[in-house]
């Protein structure tokens, strides 16, 4: 994982517009979360190979950034971003990774099932 | 002797903090060891630091974790389940139960060690727990293999009593922090400049704590 580089993500994002796509979307504080801290109150959500299909999306921010789809019907968005796959090809992989590291969110896009 | 014992735990690195020491002890005097894991913990948070896992290859890594900690613990026998980190509880219960009843019914062990339904914090581990006490407490009574169960929620002493088992693993710290160490994505950053875990977090390492469950009838 490398830190985003904007123009490239921008570029991946209209490479994958126009067609099926299968989308993995989350977002979690961690399971435990509460049980470290009981003013935490833990959540966690994700959708993992639902299909979408987008006629334009792009990022937007200095970093952390977002990412916003326009679908047919409505929107996929993801704030906190900071981090992707610059080996991929054929899918678009973004992180969202706190100040330790961890996992905060997530969003990724393929042709195929994940 | 434990003849052979039956680890059910769902994620990965939950055999390392739990009882990676105790089972290091155990396989040392001639146990059998059968580690049965859920999941391949695909859903976990941490990815190296700096982060070098994605979403998408986190469940490699992880399962390369497994079989390197298991190696080091000494663990002779791994299986790995297929279900989906945070899943467990969703699963079809039935379905679970009659997969720990064949592994049960396939290798006979004489000791189970399981999260303490309830009692264990992520909610696969009280699902995974549940299902192996289920699945044990439907067994005849003169069939039931001996059940340890790790219990940490907050305040769980208050609800279930000080733990009966409590191993002081020093011995085995050697081969407990090669299978944390093993699980890189999990733990870096762990130990300090020396090398080494903080002295407070060894002295929380040396301990593993069982509960004999004891099934009402």
């Amino acid at each position: 994982m490398k830190p985003i580089d904007k123009a490239d993500i921008q570029q991946r994002i209209d490479r994958l517009g126009g067609r099926d796509l299968y989308i993995h979307l989350e977002m979690t504080t961690g399971a435990y979360a509460a049980h470290w801290d009981s003013s935490k109150h833990p959540a966690a959500t994700f959708i993992n190979n639902a299909i979408v299909r987008y006629a334009h999306g792009s990022i937007s921010g200095e970093g952390p950034y977002r990412v916003g789809l326009k679908l047919p019907h409505g929107w996929v968005y993801s704030e906190g971003l900071t981090h992707y796959e610059e080996t991929e090809s054929e899918r678009l992989i973004l992180a969202g990774h706190d100040s330790q590291g961890k996992l905060v969110v997530a969003l990724q896009l393929s042709p195929e099932p994940f | 002797m434990e003849r052979h014992i039956l680890v059910v735990l769902p994620h990965p690195d939950d055999e390392a903090f739990g009882l990676a020491g105790t089972l290091a002890k155990h396989i040392e005097q001639g146990s059998q060891v059968t580690y049965a894991c859920l999941t391949l913990g695909e859903m976990g948070r941490n990815m190296g630091y700096p982060p070098f896992a994605s979403r998408v290859t986190l469940p490699g890594i992880r399962r390369a974790e497994l079989e390197a900690s298991c190696k080091a613990i000494g663990i002779q026998d791994l299986r790995m389940f297929g279900l989906h980190d945070k899943t467990v509880e969703f699963e079809d219960q039935d379905a679970l139960d009659s997969r720990i009843d064949a592994l049960i019914k396939e290798i006979n062990p004489s000791l189970v060690v399981t999260f303490y339904p309830g009692y264990a914090v992520h909610p696969d581990h009280d699902a995974t727990g549940a299902a192996v006490i289920r699945t044990i407490g439907r067994l005849p009574k003169d069939q039931r293999p001996t059940v340890h169960c790790i219990a940490f929620s907050n305040g769980h002493e208050e609800k279930i009593g000080k733990p009966d088992i409590v191993n002081d693993i020093n011995k085995y710290m050697p081969q407990k922090l090669a299978s944390l160490r093993a699980h890189k994505s999990q733990f870096q950053g762990m130990e300090s400049g020396e090398g080494m875990p903080e002295q407070q977090i060894l002295d929380r390492l040396a301990t593993e704590r069982f509960w004999t469950y004891r099934f009402e009838a």
